[in-house]
């Protein structure tokens, strides 16, 4: 038997403007190919003398980790467990350029140094001084769900509190690789964003979020984190049943499910599973999405997980993220539907606390 | 009481052997597998010495029988080879006999295909199959493909240490009894992207590197892969296993100093050997042969040497780094380590620090130079990585 895990701090850094007090019904459709993160005001975190040193990903690492630790009104947490699927593209992306264009010649260490996969994780540990557990996952759109089991896991030993998130930037040549195989849109959406554009490839962006998973729950608890459950690999005919077992572990029945949140991101290649779903299990359930605000990267899933943690404490859904017309009473359990390119599928339960 | 989480299975492939057996051969005639770099055209090729492995890329497809269309990285082919050999010798006839994941480690990635084909993979079509193996991910997937692993499933990236932090979920996913059986290790090759990174910040020798010695000249880059298997006492026993060893202690600290440098006093490597002596739940004294990180870098070794004092105090048991045979092999280092632990325990055997001539004189550690053979119940391994990233194991005698 898991132990309560809660859910005691959150911090977002999007495509929207999320590190302020701001109502996701104010969040716009996405309609860009490719969206930058929304540049929070980084002096109110970070030194301006190391500003000028983190790229961005670094940067909204450290911002959404404060805003978590905050929340939690937390000063060290037990451990730092990080997601990225890509890592810290950008200082990598320079890095290789150099490399390349100059054939390795008049090279700095700069952008070598920084363009380790555990930079966030390492950067957020060295501004707080904490010496503790510090690991960083990096397996695609697992990465952020490979944090939280491992976080879960570690509060089942005996930690009290663990900071943990997903962080992913945009490398500009990483991202135009993406680019030319079709991962990426080729025009831009509109009207009624990703729902409609029946076109291959998602809308790419970056992003940042970060949480504070408590054994004790507090004033500031947002949910529960039930159970996570990942799949490498998942035959189309084979989801349901998985679902089903993974509610049947939780001693839950589909019916039992207030709102479902689906990673649905407007590629007509990859989100028939999510249709299909929609329209057999999840009928007459309160259906969700988040990808058409937070646009797609591999640790958008945290997007997700924050709109649901946000939805759990607030007990009601922004208009702007219901995929049909179904609601909910009151709203007790979430269940996160989350797979890319058919690859790396995850089921996260969430319930209120 | 449980000894730890049971070692059924190793493989492994590094510049001294592309089998555990070769590698043993290697340790125990003190043949090193330092050499100049052949298959990456670099402009230092002459400038460093790396732990190459001299298989070829083409070599290695035909060896595991990959498709002309494959889209491996070195990486990922490393990987394959030594987590084949991993699961042969943990006898596993049915992967899905019960409940399965697979933990890898990597850095390096497909780095180096995308290096390869930085500009021309936008021109050349046939070379744009290489972009989806650029992901840290990309590597375990496929190993998880060609084992029929399905479920949990996932990709550790934590700069030197990242392999150690690897056998360490899966020695933890087995305990909670999320996971019966679990592949674990890591995986990187050489890259121009590595070795001029390290050059820059240079530490990279251009000779032999020596451990430990007051005199060493900064790193050799080495390429390697190698996995365990580790299954709970009830599979073990289910299936009759044979047990190699047994992961017994595990932790993992943050130095929180620098991004790239360890602390003067070697504070993480301190708490990390700390914690995982406590959680085998055993005293330093009963360290038998010290697996060191010694990189042979300044920092490294001296900061190391501090933290090694700080816990062993006066009594400093058995201690080598093995990374003059092998060279640094970033990811997969710690779970090279682990393998040479293991064959530690199973003969009896400290492997020699090569290269060594003069002690450090503000720690004075004497590493053990020649093939010593002697009673070794626990060894203590080492892995430090950029980041601060600081994590030991604790191997313990079947």
């Amino acid at each position: 038997m898991m132990k309560d895990c809660y859910i005691n701090g959150i911090g977002c850094v999007s495509a929207q403007e999320t590190t302020v007090d701001n109502d996701i019904e104010n969040y716009q459709f996405l309609t860009e190919r490719i969206t930058h993160a929304h540049r929070p005001n980084y002096r109110e975190f970070i030194k301006p003398t190391m500003i000028r040193r983190m790229s961005t990903g670094v940067k909204m690492g450290v911002v959404a980790a404060s805003l978590a630790l905050k929340e939690a009104n937390l000063e060290t947490p037990d451990a730092i467990i990080s997601g990225t699927g890509l890592g810290c593209s950008i200082d990598s992306d320079k890095f290789l350029k150099k490399i390349v264009d100059n054939n390795e010649e008049f090279l700095t260490p700069t952008a070598f140094i920084q363009s380790t996969h555990n930079t966030v994780g390492a950067q957020v540990a060295l501004g707080l001084g904490c010496n503790a557990y510090n690991v960083t996952y990096v397996h695609n759109a697992l990465s952020f769900e490979s944090a939280m089991i491992d976080a879960q896991l570690l509060l089942n030993e005996g930690e009290s509190n663990v900071l943990f998130g997903g962080v992913d930037e945009l490398g500009a040549y990483t991202t135009s690789l993406f680019d030319l195989i079709g991962h990426i849109k080729k025009e831009e959406v509109i009207e009624n964003g990703i729902l409609d554009s029946k076109t291959k490839g998602a809308i790419f962006s970056e992003g940042s979020q970060f949480f504070v998973l408590g054994d004790e729950r507090s004033d500031s608890s947002y949910a529960k984190l039930v159970d996570v459950a990942v799949h490498n690999v998942l035959p189309k005919n084979e989801i349901e049943e998985k679902l089903v077992q993974f509610l049947s572990t939780n001693n839950l029945t589909i019916g039992d499910i207030d709102a479902v949140v689906l990673g649905t991101n407007g590629d007509v290649e990859f989100d028939g599973v999510y249709a299909d779903l929609q329209e057999s299990v999840f009928e007459n359930t309160q259906q969700i999405y988040y990808k058409h605000l937070s646009g797609e990267y591999n640790t958008a899933s945290a997007f997700g997980f924050w709109t649901a943690c946000k939805i759990l404490k607030t007990q009601s859904v922004p208009t702007n993220l219901k995929l049909n017309t179904v609601k909910s009473s009151s709203i007790r359990n979430v269940l996160l539907y989350n797979q890319y390119r058919s690859e790396n599928h995850s089921f996260t339960l969430l319930s209120s606390c | 009481m449980s000894k730890g989480v049971a070692i059924t299975g190793m493989g492994i492939i590094s510049s001294i052997g592309n089998t555990v057996e070769e590698n043993f051969q290697s340790l125990i005639n003190k043949t090193p597998g330092i050499s100049r770099i052949e298959s990456i055209d670099t402009i230092h090729r002459d400038d460093i010495k790396v732990g190459e492995i001299k298989t070829s890329n083409q070599e290695f497809i035909q060896q595991l029988g990959l498709p002309d269309s494959n889209n491996y990285s070195r990486t990922a082919l490393l990987a394959e080879v030594a987590v084949l050999e991993a699961v042969e010798s943990a006898g596993i006839v049915d992967m899905n006999s019960c409940k399965t994941g697979l933990i890898s480690a990597t850095s390096v990635a497909g780095m180096d295909m995308t290096e390869k084909y930085y500009y021309s993979l936008f021109d050349e079509t046939h070379n744009r199959k290489y972009i989806t193996a650029h992901p840290a991910g990309d590597a375990t997937t496929k190993i998880a493909n060609r084992l029929g692993i399905t479920d949990f499933v996932t990709t550790i990236s934590t700069a030197c240490s990242s392999s150690a932090n690897a056998i360490m979920l899966g020695a933890r996913m087995i305990k909670a009894g999320k996971l019966d059986r679990v592949i674990v290790g890591g995986a990187d090759c050489l890259s121009k992207f590595t070795i001029n990174g390290f050059k820059t910040l240079m530490i990279l020798s251009d000779d032999n590197c020596k451990p430990f010695d007051a005199d060493r000249t900064g790193l050799n880059l080495g390429e390697a892969a190698a996995f365990l298997v580790l299954e709970s006492d009830e599979q073990v026993k289910k299936d009759n296993k044979k047990v190699l060893g047994y992961v017994s202690g595990y932790a993992n600290a943050n130095d929180a100093f620098h991004q790239t440098a360890s602390s003067e006093n070697g504070e993480g490597a301190t708490l990390a050997m700390k914690k995982a002596l406590k959680g085998a739940n055993i005293s330093a004294d009963k360290i038998d042969y010290i697996n060191a990180h010694g990189t042979a870098t300044n920092n490294n070794d001296a900061s190391e040497s501090k933290a090694i004092l700080r816990v062993f105090n006066d009594a400093i048991p058995s201690l080598s780094s093995t990374k003059a045979y092998t060279g640094h092999t970033l990811a997969a280092a710690a779970a090279i380590e682990a393998v040479y632990s293991i064959l530690a325990l199973q003969h009896a055997t400290v492997f020699p620090n090569l290269n060594f001539k003069t002690t450090i004189p503000e720690t004075n550690i004497v590493p053990v130079t020649e093939v010593l053979e002697k009673e070794i119940k626990h060894v203590l391994s080492n892995s430090f990585g950029f980041g601060g990233n600081c994590s030991t194991l604790i191997f313990s005698k079947a």
